[in-house]
């Protein structure tokens, strides 16, 4: 039960790099390496700070900050620089590698004995794991409702033009540079925040954290896009939590078959790989139909 | 004589090709386009009638010569500042419209054309009936189906759509880049009849490239040809009316 639960409070914070990444991913188009980097950032800056003394709340919103301070980096190379979306998300992250070591003045900090944002008065009071649940549901509920506001907005809407289709968005008048990259920014805004929470949540910082991250995130995306089909935006974002939460359960169950901690980026990484061939192995397998023809009444 | 909406005065535009050569294709324009003109424009393959429509619009910048929108220069202007007074429809269906949302959204992103869109709840519900008016004068179907994603849209209906988009907002200028060159005859002369009805009920200024003679001479108060990079001959009504399609071929021979 312990476990199951633990698995959901991490399904939920972790939920955080999916809808991060679903903003450059599925809205923008394009595959955003600088996660990668800023997913460690965020951690890096968070507990840093912590260890320091500083106010956990403040430290979290400094890491969701330099999250944003990152993508702009990748924007403005992308966007001014020229520099091709994959390479100048490489860029950033190899050069955000550097920054957490000099943030962190090691290769890990550990967080033993301060405050953190899962260690308050009232989550301390609820049973064990059930903090990192309630944190994760406040948070994902707070940046899921903004994501749906942003997107819902006349802003927002520019900006999902912007990803389907830019020539387009030009000829409308909306300035596609201007709208990548604020999408940018936000993405990787969510991501440090993310990763400060699970950094606080582990009780400490590693600067190999982020390897990874973009797996992570692309298989909440895609899981949950393939366990709930049609969607409208709005109940996709949710999708992507839920997606979050399946994959943790995903990853015990793989871990309680006997795999070891060290075996999870394989496992991750072959998870994703399956999801993202479904529809190839559907075509292969011919899978719908007997399934179909298993469940439906005989006529 | 009134004073023309958009006027070019000696415009060169190069452009360069793949292999990183720089190509002149615009070789001095010289044009004056009056409110209320529907201008046809006739060229071969690389008489510039692409180019012209990317240097109007912005998204390519002239070598020299200059650009006057009601008088105001605006040879420097960006394209996308220029999208608040010009409504332009492509060749490709796909480019413009956005696959992924939905009709009334597109026309509701359209309504914003060149304005500065603000963190502001958009409001499609209340925009429905307008667009279900507007979709209708298209004449092909396309106000039932304004809650479906534009990918799920034929071609015609894809390009009325495209030029909904382009003209919900009055733009000064309506760009019209051979619209209809990608679609079957039939579904090709409803749009082009609609777009005519349109400009006309509506007063738009438009220019349309076409590759028809026909069409060229059918619709329209002037007619542009182009060649090399330079105004051949500009065509007013009243000559028009007595051209037939064989004296426009003359106009291609050196």
């Amino acid at each position: 039960m312990n476990l199951i639960v633990s698995a959901i409070g991490q399904g939920l914070l972790w939920a955080l790099l999916g809808l991060g990444l679903y903003l450059t991913f599925r809205i923008l188009n394009f595959a955003d390496m600088t996660v990668e980097g800023t997913f460690p950032l965020g951690a890096a800056v968070a507990v840093a700070n912590i260890s320091q003394g500083m106010s956990p709340y403040l430290a979290t919103f400094l890491a969701l900050l330099a999250g944003m301070a990152a993508g702009l980096v990748t924007g403005l190379l992308y966007t001014k620089g020229k520099i091709p979306i994959l390479l100048a998300g490489i860029l950033t992250m190899t050069a955000i590698y550097s920054i957490n070591l000099r943030i962190m003045g090691g290769s890990n900090i550990s967080l033993i004995g301060k405050k953190t944002l899962l260690n308050n008065e009232f989550l301390e009071k609820l049973p064990q794991y059930f903090n990192s649940v309630v944190l994760g549901i406040v948070v994902v509920i707070v940046i899921t409702g903004i994501l749906i506001f942003f997107l819902n907005t006349d802003f927002g809407q520019a900006f999902i033009a912007t990803g389907d289709n830019p020539s387009m968005a030009k000829s409308l008048g909306i300035h596609t540079d201007f709208m990548v990259i604020i999408g940018l920014m936000l993405s990787n805004g969510i991501v440090a925040l993310c990763g400060a929470l699970i950094a606080q949540n582990n009780g400490y910082a590693d600067i190999n954290m982020g390897i990874g991250t973009i797996v992570i995130a692309l298989a909440s995306i895609i899981i949950g896009e393939v366990a709930f089909g049609e969607l409208t935006l709005n109940q996709r974002l949710v999708a992507v939590t839920l997606g979050s939460i399946i994959y943790r359960l995903i990853l015990l169950a793989v871990l309680q078959l006997g795999f070891s901690a060290n075996d999870l980026n394989l496992i991750s990484s072959i998870v994703l790989a399956l999801c993202m061939m479904l529809p190839q192995l559907e075509k292969v397998l011919h899978l719908k139909k007997p399934v179909e023809r298993g469940v439906k009444k005989h006529d | 004589m009134t004073k023309p909406i958009l006027e070019l005065k000696d415009v060169k535009t190069t452009v360069k090709t793949a292999d990183g050569e720089i190509v002149p294709i615009l070789k001095g324009i010289n044009l004056e386009i009056r409110p209320g003109d529907f201008i046809t424009i006739i060229g071969t393959n690389g008489a510039g009638k692409s180019t012209l429509f990317n240097t109007i619009a912005g998204s390519l910048k002239p070598d020299s010569g200059i650009l006057r929108h009601n008088g105001q220069d605006i040879t420097k202007m960006s394209e996308e500042k220029r999208t608040q007074f010009i409504g332009r429809v492509f060749q490709d269906p796909k480019m413009g419209t956005a696959p992924r949302m939905t009709v009334a959204e597109n026309l509701l992103l359209a309504t914003k054309r060149g304005k500065r869109r603000f963190l502001k709840i958009r409001r499609l519900k209340q925009n429905l009936p307008r667009f279900k008016k507007l979709a209708a004068v298209m004449n092909n179907g396309l106000e039932n189906r304004l809650n479906t994603f534009v990918e799920g849209l034929s071609g015609g209906q894809r390009q009325a759509l495209s030029f909904l988009m382009a003209t919900i907002e009055k733009p000064d200028i309506l760009l019209l880049d051979e619209h209809t060159a990608a679609l079957d005859p039939h579904t090709s002369e409803n749009l082009l009849a609609v777009t005519d009805k349109q400009i006309k009920e509506n007063k738009l200024t438009a220019l349309m490239i076409t590759h028809h003679m026909e069409d060229a001479l059918k619709y329209g108060n002037r007619l542009l040809v182009l060649k090399d990079g330079q105004v051949k001959a500009d065509i007013s009504e009243e000559e028009k009316k007595n051209l037939k399609v064989s004296d426009l071929y003359s106009y291609f021979e050196d």
